[in-house]
């Protein structure tokens, strides 16, 4: 299949390995915390199987009751994952190829980690819409797989709020910023990302800030190549 | 199984899927502009930035000292899980120890 080969899916589920490690204590917590919530096993499954968004359903359980609060967990899921919405047309490249079910399935896959790798990929010239599924594919088995498995352990590993353990996810962000570099035009913005995203998480509730960051910083790009083209011309979505 | 919870799921899981397929469908369907495609090869940069920074920010010596030692294991052995395991391992010495 053109535009989603299973060499792709290949390449796409390798290069996520490592960092489905990453993500392995964060389903865990999030199976702990539904558990504590009083979710069943089969629910915690179905949360995490069908809306696969770690950082909104841990908003969401952070704030469970009985009975469970349907407007509020879904407007919180819509929040949080807006930045979703900015993420799928930077991959367009590839999407515009696949139709149907396929498109449907890429981009119910897309999370933040195998997002960054097929962004990656593809400026590389690298792999397909397939990359994106591969990745995403062997990221669901393991949010739940290990949402299951934290249900199951219950209240027998509950690490710390504030345990190092916590800091793999940040550590993953950050480590991602790295190869994302494209040169010296991605300094302004990366810092007016920084400056904004920081005043509205003081100012806002909520994870307001990721989506006011990403908009400022992204702006501030758009803005410094309008007053000083930089020369040779920046690469932009490449297709 | 209980209906408000299934209830919630499933708005959770179609506010999602809709954040998912919205943005690539809209921008799929008006024309982007060269500005809206220089904007979009900005995001990721961006977007990642903004996880990242608030987080540091409110954030102690451990996320600073593992954030540094993620940063440098990346620029010098261009690794994600060595750069990742290493900057965590780092912070847990730093968290253990300090």
């Amino acid at each position: 299949m053109i535009g989603f080969s299973g060499a792709a899916m290949r390449l796409g589920a390798r290069r996520v390995l490592p960092l489905v490690a990453g993500l392995a204590p964060f389903g865990l917590v999030v199976g702990l915390l539904a558990q504590g919530a009083g979710l069943s096993l089969t629910e915690a499954g179905l949360m995490s199987g069908l809306c696969y968004a770690g950082s909104a359903q841990l908003l969401a359980l952070g704030h469970w009751a009985v009975p469970a609060p349907i407007l509020a967990a879904t407007l919180a899921a819509l929040i949080v994952n807006l930045r979703l919405v900015l993420m799928g047309p930077v991959l367009a490249p590839w999407l515009d190829r696949v139709k149907g079910w396929r498109l449907m399935a890429s981009l119910f896959m897309m999370a933040d980690q195998n997002w960054a790798l097929s962004v990656e990929a593809m400026r590389r010239g690298e792999g397909d819409a397939g990359f994106l599924f591969g990745s995403g594919l062997l990221t669901w088995f393991v949010w739940v797989g290990t949402t299951l498995a934290g249900h199951l352990l219950g209240g027998v590993i509950a690490p710390a709020p504030n345990h190092p353990i916590f800091f793999a996810a940040l550590a993953v962000f950050i480590a991602l910023l790295v190869p994302m570099w494209r040169g010296r035009m991605d300094g302004l913005p990366r810092v007016v990302a920084a400056i904004a995203s920081i005043v509205t998480s003081v100012v806002l509730p909520g994870t307001w800030y990721v989506v006011v960051g990403a908009l400022a910083g992204s702006l501030a790009g758009l803005l410094q190549e309008r007053l000083r083209p930089p020369a040779p011309p920046a690469a932009l979505v490449v297709e | 199984m209980n209906g408000s919870t299934l209830l919630a799921i499933a708005g959770m899981s179609l506010a999602t899927f809709a954040c998912r397929y919205g943005g690539y469908w809209l921008f799929s369907h008006i024309r982007p502009t060269p500005a809206l495609r220089t904007v979009l090869g900005y995001i990721p940069g961006a977007l990642f930035v903004s996880y990242v920074a608030p987080a540091l920010f409110a954030g102690g010596p451990m996320q600073w000292i593992g954030g540094a030692a993620t940063v440098v294991l990346m620029l010098v052995v261009r690794d994600l899980s060595l750069a990742v395991l290493g900057g965590t391992a780092i912070a847990w010495v730093w968290w253990s120890y300090v």
